[in-house]
């Protein structure tokens, strides 16, 4: 096959070339410039958009031996990544960057322009699993190594896209195995420190980036009861959950700390109270993208994931149109502070079903 | 073996350059050194200098050897501006044509950023030469205010040939000294630096056959210039650092074959080049010629087109992965793609810009090689256009119609 292999210029993308190289397909190296700026968006190696990181990138291929080449997609990550996380936060949301970029940029920019030039597959170095049992349809699972598991930020693919991917990385032990491996075939990247932070946001201060983009934006906290507890500069700056930085005035009148609950965009208001509010029974999703559709409109049973590193939780789903109703299982240990914006992935077992955007949540019933 | 159009990029060294740089590379001897071995490197690079001179219509004395055309434009540049300013401090303004390589752009505005220059940027017409109305108005309003004007002699990118008799007639006029760097000209047209009138004039080892990382300024004699390293006090004074033999030796080699061929070489490009020009739009009919169409006013061995729809990229990797190898413009720009600053300057639109392919050719180049390209660039155009611009943002609405 005729394989593009997205190189960031970290380690993980390296190998996976390297493991595309080696299983004989035909690679070129892409590096993705996402960043208006000439110079960069941030400093240092954390991000994926640093001049270092393109020469890292270009370093690798010449090791493995293949062509490289920059594709500038950065009009386009900051027209659809850079400006749905600025609209969401606006809109009182939580967005998840790595997830729109995915979905925009690797496995639809990338991919497409990459198809129409010939490729067969585009490859990165994603720690998650493709199977095709019998032959069929690909299945998205996670990744062998849990703690590396990359399958809640592919979810949002659909199967057309996850039919022209590749993820050589599923398989690996872990990631100290993958830097083993990096060293091994020489590539300089192998002791590369990870990339945490959103790429684009300059030493990871997102409200930072949020303010200057944003502007101050000034508003009420209240409570429950609607009485005003405080004021913010901004809503944008709370996530729902959040306790540290409320900076209110008065204590809650039964002493316990309080937590944002909800965002209203239209009044620009924060919602504060107790931990208990915060407690999830269920969850309507939409803009649903399926992997594995269940049949008809029942419930079936799986398990949802609404956070990158978070824990998925038994449920029941259904799919209903485009959108999703998820009913979390009595005694589940709970999901808390689930924010509108948030992608929800369903799971059954290690395979992904299907994904979602969190519309709305229902509260726990009261234990 | 895969075809090699992008000699304007760096060109195969002649055998005549790699002899004379293998012979001194054994040799012992720092040509400042005092002893023989030192004598018999200074002689070496003497020669050198001389055998540039002589192929370019310089004296001995006028050659400022450096470590490639890049450091030449910075000297020319910088070191034109500190000394003219010195003499004037009313000289502060910086004329340059908007198409200039990089290599003198941006010298240019790091003076502007750092050194109290005004940066004029002269336009060109669409065939990307230099409009000497407008530098001629430049200088009648604000010409007791230039302190130095840099014109190319051949634009890289499209090979637009510039009117430098005419540029150096006028700033001469004003006291203005003039730089044409002259990467791309040497050996493809002729160049004699004490004819042109100019004042200072860059040339680069590897673009005519001679090794890479050396090259010179020739810097009129008498000319103020003020030294940009500091060191040892060679090049009297102008440029410290010792002195490359091995490089020095080959470089003049090359420059001095190159510019004996050119009789022959340059027609036998212009005709071949003339061939792909032809058969490109014989297969490509909407392909755009960029640059002069007049043959004999651009560099003989440059076709440069932009290809409707297509992303330069796109069809760089095409061509590559079909064993044929060009460039979208100057490979410094190579990278981050950015649409060139030459063909904006023209007039052509950012879309236009992004689908600009150059072919340059050189002394190893056949007829076989533009076959190659002829039987394999249909197939890539019709690819790249159906991968499009994808770079480009599709239509989004703010807020939700991303997802």
């Amino acid at each position: 096959m005729r394989v593009l292999a997205a190189l960031s210029g970290g380690v993980d993308s390296a190998v996976a070339a390297a493991r595309a190289v080696d299983a004989g397909h035909e690679v070129v190296g892409v590096h993705m410039a996402l960043s208006r700026n000439r110079a960069q968006l941030r400093s240092g190696s954390r991000g994926c958009c640093s001049i270092e990181d393109a020469g890292d990138a270009r370093r690798a291929a010449d090791v493995l031996g293949i062509p490289y080449y920059v594709w500038d997609l950065s009009e386009r990550f900051e027209d659809t990544v850079i400006a749905d996380f600025l609209s969401e936060y606006a809109a009182g949301r939580t967005p998840n960057p790595c997830v729109r970029c995915n979905e925009h940029i690797k496995f639809e920019a990338l991919l497409d322009k990459a198809l129409a030039l010939g490729f067969d597959a585009v490859c990165t170095g994603h720690y998650a699993r493709i199977e095709r049992p019998g032959g069929g349809q690909p299945e998205l699972h996670r990744a062998r190594d849990a703690a590396k598991d990359q399958s809640y930020v592919l979810a949002v693919m659909g199967p057309e896209r996850l039919a022209r991917s590749m993820f050589p990385l599923g398989d690996a032990a872990s990631k100290d195995d993958v830097r083993a491996e990096a060293a091994a075939r020489g590539l300089s990247v192998s002791a590369k420190p990870d990339s945490y932070d959103i790429c684009f946001v300059a030493d990871g201060d997102t409200q930072g980036f949020l303010r200057e983009r944003l502007g101050a934006r000034p508003g009420e906290v209240v409570d429950t009861t609607g009485a005003v507890v405080g004021a913010h500069d901004g809503a944008y700056a709370y996530t729902i959950g959040q306790r540290k930085g409320l900076a209110l005035g008065r204590p809650a009148p039964d002493g316990k700390p309080r937590y944002v609950l909800s965002i209203e965009p239209v009044s620009n208001t924060v919602v504060v109270g107790p931990a208990e509010a915060l407690r999830v029974g269920g969850i309507q999703g939409d803009a649903a993208v399926w992997l594995a559709r269940p049949e008809g409109d029942d419930w079936s049973a799986c398990a949802v994931q609404v956070r990158a590193h978070g824990e998925a939780v038994p449920a029941q789903a259904r799919a209903l149109g485009d959108e999703v109703e998820v009913q979390l299982a009595d005694g589940a240990s709970g999901l808390q502070g689930v924010a509108p914006g948030q992608s929800l992935v369903l799971y059954s077992g290690t395979q992904v079903l299907g994904q979602a955007t969190v519309r709305a949540t229902t509260p726990a019933a009261r234990a | 073996m895969s075809v090699y159009l992008d000699h304007a990029a760096t060109t195969p060294m002649l055998p005549e350059a790699v002899r004379a740089f293998t012979e001194s590379l054994v040799r012992t001897g720092n040509p400042s050194s005092l002893h023989s071995s030192g004598r018999a490197a200074r002689r070496a690079v003497e020669e050198a200098r001389e055998q540039l001179a002589a192929a370019l219509g310089a004296r001995p004395s006028e050659v400022v050897l450096t470590a490639g055309g890049t450091e030449a434009d910075n000297l020319a540049v910088k070191g034109l501006f500190w000394a003219r300013r010195a003499q004037d401090p009313a000289r502060r303004r910086i004329l340059v044509s908007a198409v200039e390589h990089h290599a003198v752009l941006d010298p240019a505005f790091w003076m502007a950023e750092h050194a109290g220059a005004e940066i004029v940027l002269l336009p060109v017409d669409s065939d990307g030469v230099l409009r000497i109305d407008a530098l001629a108005a430049e200088l009648e309003a604000h010409g007791d205010a230039a302190a130095l004007l840099s014109v190319m002699w051949a634009n890289n990118e499209v090979g637009a040939l510039q009117p430098l008799a005419e540029v150096a007639a006028l700033a001469h006029r004003h006291g203005v000294p003039v730089h044409a760097d002259a990467v791309q000209a040497v050996g493809q047209v002729p160049v004699d630096f004490a004819a042109s009138g100019l004042d200072a004039l860059t040339v680069s080892g590897h673009k005519v056959g001679g090794p890479m990382g050396v090259g010179a300024l020739l810097a009129r004699r008498g000319l103020d210039l003020t030294p940009v390293l500091h060191g040892g006090g060679q090049e009297r004074g102008v440029r410290s650092g010792t002195l490359d033999t091995p490089s020095a030796a080959a470089f003049a080699m090359a420059v001095e074959t190159a510019v004996a061929a050119r009789p022959v070489v340059a027609p036998r490009l212009a005709a071949l080049r003339d061939r792909l020009v032809a058969e490109v739009r014989r297969v490509v009919p909407d392909a755009v010629l960029r640059g002069p169409a007049d043959p004999t006013l651009r560099l003989p061995a440059n076709a440069h087109f932009t290809f409707p729809g297509c992303e330069g990229d796109s069809l760089l990797y095409l061509l590559d992965s079909a064993g044929v190898e060009c460039s979208t413009g100057s490979a410094c720009q190579a990278g981050v793609p950015q649409p060139s600053h030459v063909l904006l300057a023209m007039g052509a639109g950012e879309d236009e810009a992004r689908g600009a392919l150059r072919f340059t050719l050189g002394h190893t180049s056949t007829d076989a090689d533009v076959d190659t390209l002829v039987e394999v660039l249909p197939a890539a155009v019709e690819r790249a256009r159906a991968a499009g611009l994808s770079g480009r943002p599709r239509t989004v609405s703010a807020t939700g119609g991303t997802r």
